[in-house]
C-alpha cells in the first residue's frame, strides 16, 4: 500500500536548520517534516560550545570582523558573499533566538553574555575575541529544545521515523519525495512544490568520530544518485579535541575557557605552531598538530596515541558552570576527573564542509549556476559554502539558523508563486524496488563488517593527513566493498521497527560518499584547510582556489568539475594566527 | 571478557508472546551497554531492534530498563551493571512495546506538549534581547538540562497504573518556564497542572530523581511546581 500526501513544502530532517526553516515555512503555507529520528534525538543537540554573533555585549565587536575571520579561517576557500550574509543575519538570528526562549548564559548586565572561540579574532586577527553566545556547554541542546518548542506552539506537523529515501524530479523540477515508514514499512510519497534536504552529514564514513550511528549522508547521497552535484566533498573537519579512543566531542569551549594543550613532555605545543593565538587556533591547525606530535613521539598514554587537554588549572566553580557536560563525559567514558587530571583528546571526524551546493537563498544547483526549481538545502547537508576549506567553530549553529530560516522563507515563497508538479510515473518504483533487493538478498555480506571495513579504511588513508598513495589505496578499498555490498544480507525480513534494512540502506549512501570525498581529495594536490597532502602540502591559490564540483555519471563513477569561490572584498593571504 | 545479555524481546509479526533470550558476547569492562547491543545486533541476530543514535547520552533516544532500573544504553558502561551475572534489559515500562526494545513514545509527547512547553511572552518584542540577571537564568537550570529521553516518566509507579498521569518529564518541562522571569504564562501553565492528572497525582517516590540520566532533580521540581500552585495567590 502506497500512501500519498500532497504539501506546500518538504521538509527532510528535524535538526537545527529542518526545524528553523519549519518555523518560517509553516507559519506561511502548509508544511511538513519529515524525519528518520524523533526531532529532538537530531545531532545539533550535541553541540556544544555556542553561536558566533558580533553582538559586542562584552567588547567590541562587529560583523565585518567575523565575515574576515570566516573567510581566512576556511582558507579563503569560502563564498564571500555567503559569508557576509551569515556574519550580518548572525545578529538577528542569536536575537530571534533569545526571543524564542532559549536561555543564554548571561553577562552581570542580564545581557547575553559571550566567550572566545578558535578562530575568531578581534580587528582582522589582532587577538582572540569574545563572539560566542552559549548556555554552559550544550549551546546545541538548548537551539534543538527551544526550536522543537517553538514548533509545539506553532503546530508544525512532524512525520517522526519516516525516512526519506528519493527525492522526485518532474522535468527538472521538484516535485516530491519518497518515504519509508520505519514503524509499519509502509511507503508513503510526498508530493510538494518544494523541499528542504536538512538532514545532516555523513560523519559514519569515519570510525573515530563525534558524529551520531544515523548521520550517514542520506540527503547527499539521494540526491547524488539523482545526478545532481556535490561540492567540495574533500572537505572533513576533524575536531582537535574528541575523547582518546572514543571520538566524543569535548568543546573547543573548553579551550575558550582556558583549558590548554599538552604533549607528554607536558609542553604547551601549540605556542609553536599558532604563537599568536595559540590553543584556539582554527580547528584544521589544531587537529594537524596534535597529530604531528604524536607522529613525531610526543603522544601519552601507553601506545603514546594522544595528548592532553588540561584543565587543572581552572577554578571549580568556572568548569561546573561552563563546561558541566563535556567533563562528565570525561568522567564517565575515560574515568578521568578534570579537576585534576588532564584528559586523554585525539581528533575526530566531526563536520562535512562540502554538500549539496547552494546558492545564498539556500536554492540547489544542478550545476555551477543553474537552480533546480523548488528544491532547496540547509545546515551541513548543504555547501552554500560558508565554511570553504575548514569551518570555524560555532559557525554551525550558525548556519543552521541564517541558512534554515533563509531556505524556509524562500522555500515558502516558491510554493505561492507555482502550482504542484505532476508526479513522475510510479514514483515509489526506486524505492520500492530497492527495498525489495535489500530485503530478499540472500548474500553472505554482512552490513556491520562492510561499514567498520569502510570506516578502518577511511580513517587510515583520508583522515588528518593523506597523500595520493593513501586515497588511491581508500578507493580500491571502497571499490571492493561496494562489490561486496551488492551481496549482503538482512536478516531481519519484517516489515515492522526494521532497523536491520535501515542500516542496509544507510551504509549504501556511506559508500557512495566516501569514493566521492576520495575522489574529490585525490584530485585536489594542493594542501588547504581540513585537507592536507603531504606530497603537496602547500596551498596552491594557482590551481585550485577553486570549488571542486563532482557528478555521478551514467556508470557510476566520479567526474570532477569546478567552480570559481566567490571573492568580495578579501584578497587571499597566508594563513598565520 | 565474556557477558550474557539477557533481552526481552518482543516482535507482534512473530507472536504475541514476550519472551527472554540471552546472548553472549564479548566487550571490555568499559564498553557501554549500547556497545554490547550492537555487538548482538550486528553480530548474532541482526532483528534486535532499539532506538539509538548520538551515543554519548545527550539525544535521548536509548532509554531502557537494565538490570531493573531505568538508564540510557549509551551512557551505562557494562563494569558498572555487574556483568559477572546476565545484564537484562527491557523495554522502558508505561508506553505499549512497539518491538523489542522499542515503545510507543507518543503518549509521553503528548503530555509534553499538554504543558505549553515553550515561552509564552506578551507586549512587543524589545529590540534586543530580553535582559535576564545570571540569578534569574540560575533559577531553572536545573530543569533544562532535559533530554525527553523519559527515563523518568517510566520509572514513576503513579504512571504505570494511571495512565492519565502527565508523569514527572511533563512537569519538568513546565517548571522550565514556570520559574524563567522571561516567561507570562504560568498562570495558564499551572491551571493545567493543577488537573487531577497534574502534579497532584505525585507521591514523591523519587524514582524519577535516580532514573533522570542527566541528573536534574525531578522530584524536587515537582514540588516547586506544587508550592508555586498552592502560594500563587
Amino acid at each position: 500500500m502506497v500512501q500519498t500526501h500532497k504539501y506546500d513544502v518538504v521538509i527532510v530532517g528535524a535538526g537545527g536548520a529542518g526545524m528553523r526553516a519549519a518555523l518560517e515555512a509553516g507559519q506561511r503555507t502548509r508544511t511538513a517534516v519529515l524525519t528518520k529520528l524523533y526531532p529532538t534525538r537530531s545531532h545539533t543537540g550535541a553541540a556544544q560550545g555556542g553561536m558566533c554573533a558580533a553582538l559586542a555585549n562584552v567588547e567590541e565587536d562587529n560583523w565585518e570582523w567575523h565575515t574576515f575571520d570566516t573567510v581566512k579561517g576556511g582558507d579563503y576557500l569560502v563564498d564571500q558573499d555567503a559569508a557576509e550574509v551569515m556574519a550580518k543575519e548572525a545578529i538577528d538570528a542569536v536575537l530571534d533566538l533569545e526571543k524564542m526562549g532559549l536561555p543564554f548564559n548571561r553577562t552581570e548586565e542580564g545581557r547575553i553574555d559571550q566567550r572566545r572561540f578558535g578562530g575568531h579574532t578581534r580587528n582582522h586577527g589582532e587577538a582572540a575575541v569574545r563572539r560566542s553566545c552559549f548556555a554552559a556547554d550544550r549551546t546545541g541542546h538548548m537551539i534543538l529544545q527551544t526550536l522543537y518548542q517553538q514548533c509545539i506552539k506553532h503546530n508544525v506537523e512532524f512525520y517522526n521515523e519516516f525516512y526519506v529515501l528519493d527525492v522526485l524530479l518532474t522535468d527538472g523540477r521538484a516535485s516530491g519525495v519518497v518515504a519509508y515508514e520505519l514503524a509499519t514499512g509502509e511507503i508513503h510519497i510526498f508530493n510538494a512544490k518544494s523541499i528542504i534536504f536538512a538532514s545532516g552529514g555523513l560523519g559514519k564514513v569515519f570510525r573515530t568520530t563525534s558524529n551520531a550511528h544515523t548521520l550517514t549522508g542520506d540527503g547527499m547521497g539521494i540526491v547524488w544518485r539523482k545526478g545532481l552535484p556535490l561540492e567540495d566533498m574533500e572537505f572533513f573537519q576533524f575536531h582537535p579535541t574528541g575523547l582518546a579512543g572514543l571520538g566524543v566531542l569535548l568543546s573547543e569551549a573548553a579551550r575558550g575557557e582556558g583549558g590548554i594543550l599538552r604533549n607528554s613532555e607536558n609542553e604547551r605545543f601549540m605556542e609553536r605552531y599558532a604563537p599568536t593565538i595559540k590553543d584556539l587556533a582554527p580547528r584544521d591547525m589544531v587537529a594537524r598538530a596534535m597529530a604531528n606530535e604524536v607522529r613525531e613521539g610526543r603522544g601519552a598514554g601507553p601506545e603514546k596515541a594522544y595528548v592532553y587537554l588540561d584543565l587543572t588549572h581552572l577554578p571549580k566553580e568556572q568548569i561546573d558552570a561552563k563546561l558541566p557536560d563535556i567533563t562528565e563525559f570525561a568522567r564517565t567514558y575515560l574515568g578521568v576527573e578534570p579537576y585534576t587530571e588532564m584528559i586523554p583528546v585525539f581528533p575526530t571526524a566531526h563536520y562535512a564542509m562540502g554538500g549539496i551546493p547552494t546558492n545564498i537563498k539556500g536554492e540547489v544547483l544542478s550545476d555551477n549556476e543553474t537552480v533546480v526549481p523548488g528544491l532547496y538545502a540547509a545546515g551541513e547537508v548543504a555547501c552554500v559554502s560558508v565554511h570553504g576549506a575548514n569551518r570555524l567553530g560555532t559557525n554551525s549553529l550558525l548556519d543552521i539558523n541564517v541558512f534554515g530560516r533563509r531556505a524556509g522563507v524562500y522555500a515558502a515563497e516558491y510554493a505561492r508563486t507555482v502550482g504542484h508538479e505532476e508526479l513522475p510515473e510510479t514514483p515509489e518504483k526506486y524505492v520500492v524496488d530497492q527495498i525489495q533487493m535489500l530485503r530478499d538478498a540472500g548474500g553472505s555480506e554482512r552490513v556491520a563488517a562492510i561499514r567498520a571495513e569502510l570506516q578502518a579504511t577511511m580513517d587510515i588513508n583520508a583522515q588528518v593527513y593523506r597523500d595520493e598513495g593513501s586515497l588511491k589505496q581508500a578507493l580500491s578499498d571502497i571499490e571492493g566493498l561496494k562489490a561486496r555490498y551488492v551481496n549482503i544480507s538482512v536478516q531481519d525480513k519484517g516489515k515492522r521497527f526494521n532497523t536491520d534494512l535501515l542500516e542496509a540502506i544507510e551504509l549504501g549512501f556511506l559508500l557512495d560518499l566516501a569514493e566521492v570525498l576520495c575522489v574529490s581529495a585525490l584530485a585536489r594536490n594542493e594542501s588547504r584547510g581540513g585537507h592536507y597532502r603531504e606530497d603537496y602540502p602547500n596551498r596552491d591559490d594557482v590551481n585550485f582556489m577553486r570549488h571542486t564540483m563532482a557528478y555521478r555519471q551514467e556508470d557510476g563513477t566520479v567526474r570532477l568539475d569546478y567552480k570559481p569561490v566567490v571573492q568580495t572584498r578579501y584578497e587571499p593571504m597566508e594563513r598565520k594566527y | 571478557m565474556d557477558v550474557t545479555v539477557k533481552i526481552l524481546r518482543y516482535n507482534p509479526e512473530v507472536s504475541e508472546e514476550a519472551r527472554w533470550e540471552s546472548f553472549q558476547v564479548t566487550a571490555e569492562p568499559t564498553d557501554r551497554v549500547l556497545d554490547a547491543l550492537h555487538k548482538v545486533k550486528w553480530d548474532l541476530d541482526g532483528s534486535l531492534t532499539f532506538r539509538r543514535s548520538c551515543a554519548h547520552g545527550v539525544c535521548g533516544s536509548d532509554a531502557m530498563r537494565i538490570n531493573g532500573k531505568n538508564r540510557l544504553a549509551c551512557k551505562t558502561l557494562i563494569k558498572d551493571v555487574n556483568p559477572s551475572q546476565p545484564i537484562t534489559v527491557e523495554p522502558i515500562k508505561g508506553l505499549p512495546v512497539l518491538k523489542d526494545l522499542v515503545v510507543d513514545m507518543e503518549p509521553f509527547f503528548d503530555a509534553y506538549r499538554a504543558v505549553m512547553p515553550f515561552l509564552v511572552a506578551d507586549g512587543n518584542e524589545p529590540t534586543r534581547e530580553r535582559l535576564q540577571s545570571p540569578e534569574e537564568r540560575e533559577r531553572f537550570d536545573d530543569t533544562t538540562k532535559c533530554i525527553l529521553c523519559a527515563a523518568c516518566t517510566t520509572s514513576c509507579p503513579v504512571y504505570w497504573t494511571d495512565g492519565q498521569y502527565f508523569g514527572p518529564q511533563a512537569i519538568v518541562g513546565a517548571h522550565r518556564f514556570i520559574f524563567d522571569s522571561r516567561d507570562e504564562g504560568t498562570a495558564q501553565r499551572l491551571e493545567i497542572l493543577n488537573d487531577k492528572e497534574g502534579v497532584w497525582r505525585c507521591r514523591t517516590t523519587f524514582n524519577c530523581t535516580e532514573a533522570c540520566p542527566r541528573g536534574i532533580e525531578v522530584t524536587k521540581a515537582i514540588q516547586e511546581v506544587k508550592r508555586a500552585l498552592i502560594f500563587r495567590r
